[in-house]
């Protein structure tokens, strides 16, 4: 049995979710019988992990910090083991905008997009190439921040007047932003485990409101479906794909991987969490009861796997 | 493939399939079992053998839920708003009362007398009307304000947020009409949705609620049979808006009530509270008590945390208020009803009020010169002459949400104006508090506010090309007075605007 720093909460605006994961994630940890320290990660959370010297960290932080690297690059300097992707994973994964080059480059398909900073506006006269943009992507057009974990800021722009004040709101959450074509059709999520994806979620909105991204993922207002009951070979194709964004993303232990299918049974990656919630109504965890793999299973795996990442760990 | 929904079926469910699927429109036939041992379904399907394990999360307690549950918030404002209590947040956000000035030589004397001369008492329940002493004590605030009340009329209730659930539970059936101000206290939303209520809001302007405009909806609401359950509102220093109702709108309002028998809920926190001008006569001074139901609190005069409010009511309602007290909590706090007995008989609470008057009054004024000096010239802001509150309005461009994302990253909060509303409107608007923090806050709060909405207004411009249109801020200091409460377009009719 191990002595386990849950890492939690943090300033990131997913805050309250994490605390709410990183709870559970206690919970299953001590039943599993392993000694656990619960960290707020605040600014004293360098002293309190030297002070709690754990032989493992099991990150349940989600957004900025806890899912950009940051933790992680912090644990490998204090020389801490600890659960889910390394530092340029969390990297890739979280820039969706270097995570869609990069599919892009590897043949994964990725709504067509443009992405831009805050200066591209101010200093080069990027706004003169909106035109050119919406011509190129059909409305309505998707805009997010590029460094946002949940849908907060996410905006659907029906038409070129919605468009600036969309990118106000997206420039609200993170200095880059993306414009994405928008791919109507159904709303999926691949899990993995080990490199081994979980069966398919489907997240189907009850709200009559297209626009309405905020109640995507409430529960009452969104209902999820897992297995996924999809036409075809689309389970397989989806899996085949997360697992692939996975490995050129460089994930490690677990992550979920979000993608649509369109009406022509097209699959298109939209994103990848590298710490994707693990709280009651998240989808990993259900994806997992599916296979038959229990919240305190799951949790003793991605434990594990911290472990057999770490130098010098018995292979 | 076979497939269920997470959380649709039960081990041992014996309805028999193809079950349906929490999706709404799709079947999710399967031809399985559940086995008792795993609580798993098996079953084969086509060639393959499936076994898939039921949920154990939280989704199966989802058709447990009353539809009332349905009707919430937005969990993103909810998940932000959590952020705004860390302590390096310089929060705009809260309608906290500054409690740090309450002396407490004075806390400790009335402690003292309580557990000298009515400890056993203290620690007792008390009856659910609450107790005679502290209507006593009620009695001489709401004369503060030249209004009487009977004992027998009142209602002693845990603070006055209770006052709205156990009205709205009263009156409202799903469905029911209740009117509010447009924006309405935030607090005031979750009870009214949780109710089901159908709230139909009511435009202000500087001064208060705009009565013909309720005259208007009332009849649109008659042609359709409609008859509101009640009115709600907070006629003086308005939340959020910080207005206040003017007396030819009181007396009209008093009048329609009476002309339509309808009922009025006042919420009157801040009566006391007030920083200049004259002096105003409540509604229920004004009906006596006969359709206007008053809602007052200790909160805003004395402590939040002493968790006392109370209702006055017209005997019929107030019994079934009582009675829907006696299931909620069965009485309010004795101690703490006699904590304020023994601090009304030290006879020195009006003394307090009167600094704390002193204190909020130099806050506001520091807020309104920040905000002059700080905020962009496409904003307005109301000009409170009392209350804790100045509710600010920018360009239909910003959604204050989202904003207020990125002013917690400069560790400065405020409440978006959506919160207000219960119909999308509000989105570019705040609340500020100004009773919350220092002056220094204050100032330091608004000036970061400022920068990031100037930059988004900037943004904005370059954007759609039309910076010529932006000015630099100059300060506005001693400008007129405020602004009306201005009403946002809802997103749909956002949407419908922009179309060309």
């Amino acid at each position: 049995m191990s002595r386990v720093a849950v890492l939690k909460g943090g300033r990131s605006l997913e805050r309250q979710v994490s605390l709410r994961s990183g709870a559970r994630v206690q919970d299953a940890l001590e039943r599993l019988g392993h000694q656990v320290v619960a960290i707020d990660a605040g600014p004293d959370l360098i002293q309190r992990l030297r002070d709690a010297s754990p032989e493992v960290a099991f990150v349940a932080m989600h957004g900025r910090d806890g899912e950009d690297g940051t933790i992680q690059e912090l644990l490998e300097i204090l020389g801490i083991p600890y659960t889910g992707s390394g530092v340029l994973a969390c990297v890739r994964a979280m820039d969706k905008v270097l995570a869609k080059h990069l599919m892009l480059e590897a043949g994964i398909p990725t709504p067509e997009f443009f992405a831009f900073n805050e200066t591209a506006f101010r200093e080069l006269g990027a706004a003169d190439a909106l035109q050119a943009i919406e011509d190129r992507l059909d409305f309505p057009i998707v805009v997010k921040p590029a460094g946002q974990g949940s849908a907060l800021g996410i905006k659907f722009a029906g038409t070129a007047g919605d468009v600036p004040g969309a990118l106000v709101a997206a420039f609200s959450y993170d200095d880059k932003v993306l414009l994405e074509r928008h791919v109507p059709g159904r709303d999926l999520a691949v899990s993995i485990l080990d490199g081994e994806p979980l069966p398919v979620v489907e997240a189907v909105p009850q709200s009559e409101d297209f626009y309405d991204f905020e109640s995507r993922y409430e529960i009452g207002r969104t209902s999820f479906v897992c297995p996924a009951d999809l036409p075809g070979d689309a389970s397989e194709r989806a899996h085949e794909l997360a697992r692939r964004t996975y490995r050129l993303l460089g994930c490690y232990g677990f992550a979920r991987v979000d993608l649509m299918l369109d009406e022509a049974e097209a699959l298109f990656v939209l994103e990848a969490n590298p710490i994707p919630g693990l709280t009651e109504t998240s989808l990993l965890p259900q994806a997992a009861e599916a296979a038959r793999i229990g919240f305190d299973e799951l949790v003793g795996r991605i434990l594990e796997l911290a472990f057999e990442r770490a130098p010098g760990a018995p292979a | 493939m076979a497939s269920l929904a997470v959380g649709s079926l039960r081990p041992h469910d014996d309805r028999p399939p193809p079950w349906r699927a929490v999706a709404p429109g799709r079947e999710y036939p399967f031809a399985g079992h559940v086995d008792p041992q795993t609580e798993c379904l098996g079953g084969v399907h086509g060639s393959e053998d499936i076994v898939v394990s039921i949920s154990r999360d939280i989704e199966r307690y989802a058709d447990l839920f009353a539809s009332r549950t349905k009707v919430m918030k937005s969990s993103a404002m909810r998940d932000l708003m959590a952020i705004t209590a860390r302590p390096e947040v310089i929060s705009l956000a809260g309608g906290l009362p500054d409690t740090s000035t309450f002396p407490p030589d004075t806390f400790a004397a009335a402690a003292q007398r309580v557990a000298a001369e009515s400890c056993a008492r203290a620690l007792q329940y008390g009856p659910t009307e609450g107790l005679a002493e502290t209507k006593a004590c009620i009695a001489g605030v709401m004369e503060a304000e030249d209004m009487r009340a009977d004992q027998e009329d009142v209602v002693v209730t845990t603070g006055g947020q209770q006052v709205i659930d156990l009205v709205a539970k009263t009156l409202i059936d799903p469905g029911d009409v209740v009117i509010a101000e447009g924006p309405t206290y935030p607090g005031a939303v979750p009870v009214f949705s949780s109710y089901q209520a159908h709230v139909v809001q009511i435009e202000m302007d500087a001064d208060g609620m705009k009565v013909d405009l309720l005259e208007e909806e009332l009849q649109r609401l008659d042609r359709e049979s409609r008859r509101p359950k009640f009115i709600y509102t907070v006629p003086s220093f308005q939340n959020p808006a910080g207005v206040t109702m003017s007396a030819p709108r009181r007396r009209r309002l008093v009048e329609v009530a009476h002309e339509r028998e309808l009922l009025v809920l006042e919420d009157n926190p801040y009566g006391l509270l007030r920083y200049e001008g004259e002096r105003l006569p409540p509604l229920f001074a004004l009906d006596g008590g006969v359709y206007v139901m008053y809602l007052g609190t200790f909160s805003k005069i004395l402590s939040p945390g002493i968790r006392l409010g109370w209702v006055v009511a017209p005997p019929p309602v107030l019994e079934k208020i009582n009675l829907g007290k006696q299931a909620a909590d069965l009485c309010t706090s004795t101690l703490s009803q006699l904590m304020v007995q023994a601090y009304f008989e030290q006879g020195r609470w009006r003394d307090y009020v009167e600094s704390l008057t002193e204190i909020y009054r130099a806050r506001r004024d520091t807020m309104l010169d920040a905000l002059a000096d700080h905020f962009p010239p496409q904003a307005e802001w109301t000009r409170p002459g009392g209350g804790l509150f100045i509710w600010a309005t920018l360009p239909d461009f910003i959604d204050t949400t989202d904003l207020l994302a990125r002013a917690l990253r400069d560790n400065v909060a405020f409440v978006p104006g959506a919160a207000a509303y219960l119909d999308g409107r509000g989105r570019s608007s705040m609340r500020l508090n100004f009773s919350g923090c220092d002056e220094e806050a204050i100032r330091e709060g608004i000036r970061r506010i400022g920068e990031v909405v100037t930059e988004q207004v900037a943004l904005y411009g370059t954007l759609t090309g039309e910076e010529g249109r932006q000015s630099q801020v100059a300060s506005r200091r001693g400008e007129g007075a405020g602004a009306d409460v201005l009403p946002m377009p809802s997103p749909a009719e956002r949407r419908q605007r922009a179309t060309p």
